[in-house]
């Protein structure tokens, strides 16, 4: 007998469709009623769609009963990062000062989303403007992991983890500026990708830092992760960022990769990420994966990449520099939030202004605002923006000097499992830190995958294994990706995940 | 900050100070579409209809640099004799202004597309003509803000407004802004050096066909940089921007005006405060705007959304090939073709009738009418309206058919310069003007030869002398058939008349 629909891969239930055996409108129903059961509980989603889903569902269920989808993918619904133009439908980014905006238009991935024929669930919780390692920098409260509640899900993207993890959703779309995507991933036993820089189109995903910015699948096997890519991924003509050639073939890499086959695979471990400061049941998950690879034919090397300590520092000059100028829009002047200053007769523009920023974007924003517009001052710009800039060159330099003695690079995703809601909120040095592992590839623009590498032993909690390759070599990922993932659940008999596992309040038949 | 009420006359001025000038003009593209966007760029639709997420700077929304506006870029660089980068990029310049979408602007800052070039500026002087070499620093290209309308308020800006009102339609048009080095060692001459490089630069414009270039619709828009130096020191002022001047003869006014009054605050014992001013076409006076203090800091970073800009040498050298005559090369061309006097070249260039001129003999009018229009006719209505030549409500087109009305008999010179006040009120073109004020000249024997007798009749006196054959005693006659004719008669066909009948 098959697993119920909502726990099945996306790949499984694109089979169920084009087999008649359900249909998207079915399929996306189930999804809602799960959102419905345990969303109370999680809070994933910002922003539930039913009746736009359910419109696009039997709009793919006529495809389908004509012969014409309109992708492997048509009626497999999806979850989407709040942090991406939805037309018509809210886009907050987790913050006040977006609260009730309907962009007039749609961000690109979710124009190919659409075109793709996957239905849109909703919009998921994020840190406010995609900061935070945590989603409880979300202005509309935090999203709880599914594997306990009264842990993180990991940030920015903790809404689109959480939403895969609790099966509310079979895919979700997150971004990734230092980690947001592999970070969550990690802590929630699920599969995250940060493509290529440039490699998804960033048009309408609202920039924290742009030149780190990249979008990609949130998913539960890394085969569906591939097939998402594709959907998204590619040239596009509004991003003059965006990489103008062929997307590698990732699906092919990940099928490929399940015959876990990695003869002649050179694995770099990179020195620089492990080790001290690793929480002691991640590195053992993380040793235990590279022995697995080992043994299906993979040689190990070696490498250290110096400017990696680095790398933190340049990324808290880089990010909080492009934000405050990409923030400085949001002036209660066309859209969004106005708040009219208290005792100011007849404010202006700049009273204005000031009243709403100050009311609308949380601590963190502000944080990282005040340390960018002072990074890019003058006078501070060549030691600050400057330098971190120069950084960015020499981790590029260290990753190309890794990647000529390996195919890929291996690091546990994060050095910890979740921890506790409120436990690094007053700290956020301690809270920037979980992204030390996942900042250098953003930095460079290299993909970077986050594979489930099982549970730690001390807590019982996710444990992520991370997968570095060159810039455009993101098949590579998808390859070692699907190996790890099929030798693993040989290990375990099944997926990491499974819905009775998960300690959630249903209320599905309530 | 005061200003003083009491001006030092400018020439007293110059006697004790050095001015340097430096000018940044902003040239507005006539590109199809706007700098980062594919939304129309055309002037005069209605407000907030040519927008999309990028020009209104929505979240998420991203640019893509237009290759015209990159083109044309080249092109004005090359024309100035500029150096283009090999590799620049753009920046953005970080500041809160509510017509702003984004809050900072697209430009450019350390990186421009053009730099290091120069252009020869001819200045009409009592002395005759003399060439001024003015050093361009840069030009680079950057993208135009919105458009606010301050309502209420007697200032018409933003402070002591009711509302505001934005149009976002110019937010994003591709603009040019050409930045020279100092301008020093003009001496008295600068704000005549002044203008003379705004009509120079407006010229070249033209002859791209970059830009419409008008400066009374703001397609071309000159902010005028001035400094006074005790005189022979060498040294550089304090300068302030004056912003707002929106015709060649107002560069010149707001430049002599600005020496004009430092001098004054210099002479007292004061200091020049760095500031932006406003010029005031109707006192022709300049008024503080926003402190500009050196804190002022725009937190200029390179634009991560845009890739570099790296003409190709061979792209480059194809625009080069595509530049037109260079001005002074075409004013020798056209003095000769044209048989124009030194003289009447000199004042061709110096009214910036050139264009204009050249226009109107390309529609047919001989080189000599068409200065005569230019030059006498419509240089004194633009002077009476303050405006220049070029933004007068009349085109060459029109001049040439007024001038081919006058060579074809149906109206004088006199009438003609009624054809000027019908087309200039807006009545119409030449032809439609002279039909609806009834102007043709009357040639029709009958009609004249009845006043041409009656004039005979009313002064025997000159007719005895036309018959005694002193023939230059007709104007008399001519003069009073055409007063009774009120001026619509053939003067020619009177004459020949009178003569008929008086021999
Ligand atoms: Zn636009």
């Amino acid at each position: 007998m098959s697993a119920p629909l909502i726990e099945r891969s996306a790949a499984a239930l694109a089979d169920a469709l084009a087999s008649g055996e359900t249909t998207s409108v079915e399929l996306t129903q189930a999804f809602l009623r799960r959102i419905a059961a345990v969303d109370g509980a999680v809070h994933a989603f910002l922003h539930v769609d039913a009746e736009g889903a359910l419109a696009a569902a039997r709009a793919s269920d006529e495809r389908r009963a004509a012969g014409t989808p309109a992708s492997a993918l048509d009626g497999v619904p999806v979850a989407v990062k709040d942090v991406l133009a939805t037309e018509g439908l809210p886009t907050t980014c987790g913050s006040r000062i977006l609260e009730g905006w309907r962009p007039p238009y749609d961000a690109t991935v979710v124009a190919r989303l659409k075109a793709a024929g996957l239905p849109i669930l909703g919009k998921t919780n994020m840190d406010e403007f995609a900061m935070g390692s945590s989603t409880e920098h979300s202005a509309y409260g935090p999203t709880h992991n599914p594997w306990d509640l009264d842990r993180i899900p990991g940030g920015s993207g903790g809404g689109s983890a959480a939403a895969v993890a609790a099966f509310e959703a079979p895919l979700a779309i997150g971004t990734d500026t230092g980690g947001s995507i592999r970070q969550p991933g990690a802590v929630t036993g699920t599969v995250g990708v940060k493509p290529t820089y440039g490699g998804v189109s960033r048009y309408g995903l609202v920039a924290m830092a742009n030149s780190l910015d990249q979008a990609g699948p949130v998913t539960r096997t890394v085969l569906d992760a591939a097939l998402l890519h594709e959907v998204i991924g590619g040239h596009d003509p509004l991003d003059s960022t965006s990489i103008d050639q062929p997307l590698p073939a990732v699906v092919d890499a990940a099928r490929a990769g399940a015959e876990v086959d990695l003869a002649g695979l050179r694995v770099g471990i990179v020195a620089e990420l492990g080790g001290e400061g690793y929480q002691p049941g991640v590195q053992q998950r993380f040793d235990e994966a590279v022995e697995l690879l080992v043994e299906a034919g993979a040689e190990v090397v070696q490498v250290s990449c110096p400017s990696f300590v680095h790398a933190l520092a340049a990324y808290y000059l880089v990010m909080p520099s492009e934000a405050s100028s990409n923030l400085a829009r949001f002036d209660a002047m066309r859209y969004g939030l106005r708040v009219l200053p208290e005792g100011v007769d007849s404010p202006s523009a700049e009273d204005v202004m000031r009243a709403t920023r100050d009311a609308g974007f949380g601590d963190e924003v502000k944080r990282r605002i005040i340390l960018g517009t002072y990074a890019l001052s003058s006078g501070y710009y060549d030691a600050y923006y400057g330098s971190a800039q120069q950084v960015r060159t020499l981790i590029s330099r260290d990753f190309a000097a890794a990647f000529e003695r390996a195919d890929v690079l291996v690091s546990p995703t994060s050095p910890t499992t979740a921890f506790k809601l409120g436990e690094k909120l007053d700290d956020p040095l301690a809270m920037y830190l979980n992204d030390v592992a996942t900042i250098p590839a953003n930095l460079a623009g290299v993909p970077g995958i986050s594979v489930p590498a099982g549970l730690a032993a001390e807590d019982d909690l996710p444990v992520g294994f991370q997968v570095l390759a060159p810039a455009t070599a993101d098949d590579r990922l998808y390859r070692v990706g699907a190996a790890l993932e099929a030798l693993l659940e040989q290990q375990w008999g099944g997926p990491l995940l499974s819905a009775d596992q998960l300690a959630l309040e249903t209320e599905e038949h309530a | 900050m005061s200003t003083p009420t009491e001006l030092v006359d400018y020439d007293e001025a110059l006697a004790s100070y050095d001015p340097a000038m430096g000018l940044e003009v902003h040239v507005e593209l006539n590109t199809a579409t706007k700098m980062f966007c594919g939304c129309p760029a055309v002037f005069g639709a209605a407000p907030n209809t040519q927008t999309c997420p990028t020009c209104l700077g929505l979240p998420g929304s991203m640019p893509a640099v237009n290759a015209r506006a990159v083109e044309s870029a080249i092109r004005i660089g090359l024309a100035l004799n500029c150096e283009i980068a090999e590799w620049c990029r753009f920046a953005r310049k970080n500041y809160f202004y509510p017509d702003m979408p984004k809050n900072f602007q697209t430009s450019q800052y350390d990186e421009p597309i053009a730099f290091d070039g120069w252009t020869d500026v001819e200045v009409v002087t009592a002395d005759g003509t003399e060439t001024f070499r003015v050093e361009i620093e840069r030009a680079h290209m950057e993208e135009d803000t919105g458009k606010s309308l301050h309502v209420g308020g007697t200032t018409g800006r933003i402070h002591g407004a009711d509302y505001s009102l934005v149009d976002y339609n110019r937010a994003g048009i591709p603009l040019i802004e050409i930045v020279t080095r100092p301008i020093v060692g003009a001496g008295d001459k600068a704000p005549a050096v002044a203008r003379a490089y705004v009509a120079h630069l407006r010229d070249l414009i033209v002859g791209l066909g970059v830009s419409e270039a008008r400066m009374d619709q703001g397609n071309l828009r000159a902010d005028v940089n001035l400094s006074l130096s005790p005189a022979g020191s060498g040294t550089l002022g304090t300068r302030t921007e004056t912003k707002n001047v929106n015709s060649f003869r107002s560069v010149e006014r707001a430049a002599r005006y600005e020496v004009s009054r430092q001098a004054a605050i210099l002479r007292a014992g004061g200091s020049i405060t760095q500031e932006t001013r406003h010029w005031h076409e109707d006192t022709g006076v300049t008024t503080s705007g926003r402190e500009k203090s050196d804190a002022e800091d725009y937190r200029y970073f390179p634009e991560p959304d845009l890739v570099p800009v790296a003409p190709s040498r061979e792209w480059v050298e194809e625009l080069r090939a595509t530049l037109p005559e260079p001005p002074r090369a075409r004013r020798s061309r056209l003095q000769q073709e044209w048989g124009f006097s030194d003289l009447e070249m000199r004042d061709t260039v110096g009214a910036g009738a050139l264009g204009l001129v050249e226009e109107t003999v390309a529609c047919g009018a001989s080189p000599q009418s068409a200065r005569k229009w230019w030059l006498s006719e419509l240089a004194r209505r633009a002077n009476e309206t303050g405006t220049d030549l070029a933004a007068l409500p009349i085109g060459p087109v029109d001049v040439a058919r007024i001038q081919a009305l006058v060579d074809e008999g149906k109206i004088n010179d006199k009438l003609a310069r009624q054809v000027f006040d019908g087309v200039l009120a807006g009545e119409g073109t030449p032809d439609e003007v002279v039909a609806s004020r009834g102007l043709a000249v009357v040639s029709d024997d009958g009609a004249l030869g009845e006043a041409v007798d009656r004039a005979i009749e009313a002064n025997p006196d000159v007719a005895a002398k036309i018959r005694d054959g002193k023939v230059a005693a007709a104007g008399a006659l001519i003069g009073a058939v055409m007063k009774e004719m009120r001026g619509q008669a053939d003067a020619g066909r009177v004459r020949e008349l009178i003569v008929e009948r008086l021999s």
